[in-house]
């Protein structure tokens, strides 16, 4: 796993737009593709996030990554979709598909993780009198891109045991041990957590 | 062999230690490429047994805590659905609905794992059932509402109903070896401080 996460650097006015801004624009388009239901202006929606792609200049291979990725869940869906109601309402339901899809790309791609974590920090500051804890969310995901990390690391020596027995096609010879070292390191990080006064 | 500690009622430091890792732990199911069972050609992905695992070890609050804690840090952009799939993308997808019915699933299957005194395999694959069958009911009326038609999606999900039977069974079998393992560390009244 990359832990810098989806991000790809850039200094485009997408870029530099605050987070909380940018998840409202998502929030707002997410909105109009479920209620407009005719292909034309879908396609407009479309064309106008393919723009925002060029306006933050998303590199042509990452671009052609997320194109590849998208084109087969939308070729099966069109398929299934014709089959099952027709074209117009194939059509309607693959531009639905790649202009919500793409779009929250965008915004993951041009959305640094440590400023979603500030943004959501800041939303959250208001729940502070019902005993929410906004500064623990940075804590949170430090801790839980630590562990992926850590677990990682034992998933593949839990595999290559079971593959020694002969058992590398058994499902509860890979995860009953992993489960078992994993609540065993989460005692470990408990205590470890405890000790900082955390 | 080191005995793992008992759980200490009072620590909420320990629930979050559990909420973090388990978290960590379904991420893990992800990333690790999909298992060939029964010599098909196609991988089995593991990670949606992740919630079921999530709740029937952990009890329903801490297993849930974990899933949403899951979700956020994947919405916020981090990789950690099976494939490397990550950020707004996956909720705003047909499937959208599947991954937040997760999070019931975790607490159903919680719900019913807490009332066991102590949970035996029947028990076990009661929660997993119901907590599938939860999943299901978030799952195919989002994607019912994507493509207009409810029954559409319900024929689309019955490919996955296999590969998901197979799966509740091998999580509720998990659960059971792994609390046999770790008795009382898992579930139980005890660990329901706050």
């Amino acid at each position: 796993m990359n832990p810098l996460g989806l991000y790809q650097p850039g200094t485009s006015v997408l870029h530099r737009l605050p987070a909380g801004w940018k998840f409202l624009g998502l929030l707002a388009l997410a909105t109009a593709v479920f209620v407009l239901r005719t292909p034309a202006p879908l396609g407009a929606l479309c064309v106008a996030v393919a723009l925002g792609y060029v306006l933050a200049r998303i590199p042509a291979r990452r671009c052609g990554q997320l194109a590849r990725a998208l084109l087969v869940l939308v070729v099966f869906v069109f398929l299934l979709q014709w089959w099952l109601l027709g074209l117009t309402g194939a059509v309607v339901m693959c531009l639905r598909l790649v202009a919500a899809l793409a779009a929250a790309n965008l915004f993951t791609l041009t959305t640094r993780v440590s400023d979603v974590v500030s943004a959501v920090e800041r939303g959250l500051r208001p729940l502070r009198r019902v005993g929410v804890r906004p500064e623990r969310v940075g804590l949170l995901v430090g801790l839980t891109v630590q562990a992926v990390a850590v677990l990682s690391g034992i998933a593949g020596e839990v595999r290559e045991a079971a593959k020694a027995r002969g058992a590398s096609r058994s499902v509860t010879a890979f995860a009953v041990p992993l489960l078992v070292r994993t609540l065993r390191h989460a005692d470990e990080l408990g205590e470890a957590l405890a000790a900082r006064g955390e | 062999m080191r005995r793992v500690s008992a759980p200490r009622a009072s620590l909420p430091t320990a629930d979050l230690a559990r909420i973090v890792v388990f978290a960590a732990f379904i991420a893990v199911l992800g990333i690790f490429p999909g298992f060939y069972v029964g010599g098909s050609g196609v991988p089995i992905v593991l990670q949606n047994m992740g919630p079921l695992l999530a709740g029937a070890i952990l009890g329903a609050r801490r297993g849930t805590a974990s899933v949403v804690l899951l979700l956020a840090l994947t919405a916020i952009g981090l990789p950690l659905l099976s494939g490397g799939r990550g950020g707004l993308a996956p909720f705003a997808g047909p499937s959208g609905g599947f991954l937040l019915g997760w999070i019931l699933s975790a607490l159903v299957a919680g719900l019913i794992v807490q009332r066991a005194e102590r949970p035996g395999l029947p028990t076990l694959l009661l929660a997993t059932t119901a907590g599938l069958l939860v999943d299901y009911a978030i799952g195919i009326p989002f994607l019912g509402a994507y493509t207009g038609d409810l029954g559409a999606a319900a024929v689309q999900s019955l490919v996955f109903v296999p590969g998901d039977a197979g799966k509740v069974v091998a999580a509720a079998v998990v659960a059971a070896l792994v609390h046999r393992a770790l008795p009382g560390t898992a579930t139980g009244p005890a660990v329901r401080s706050e």
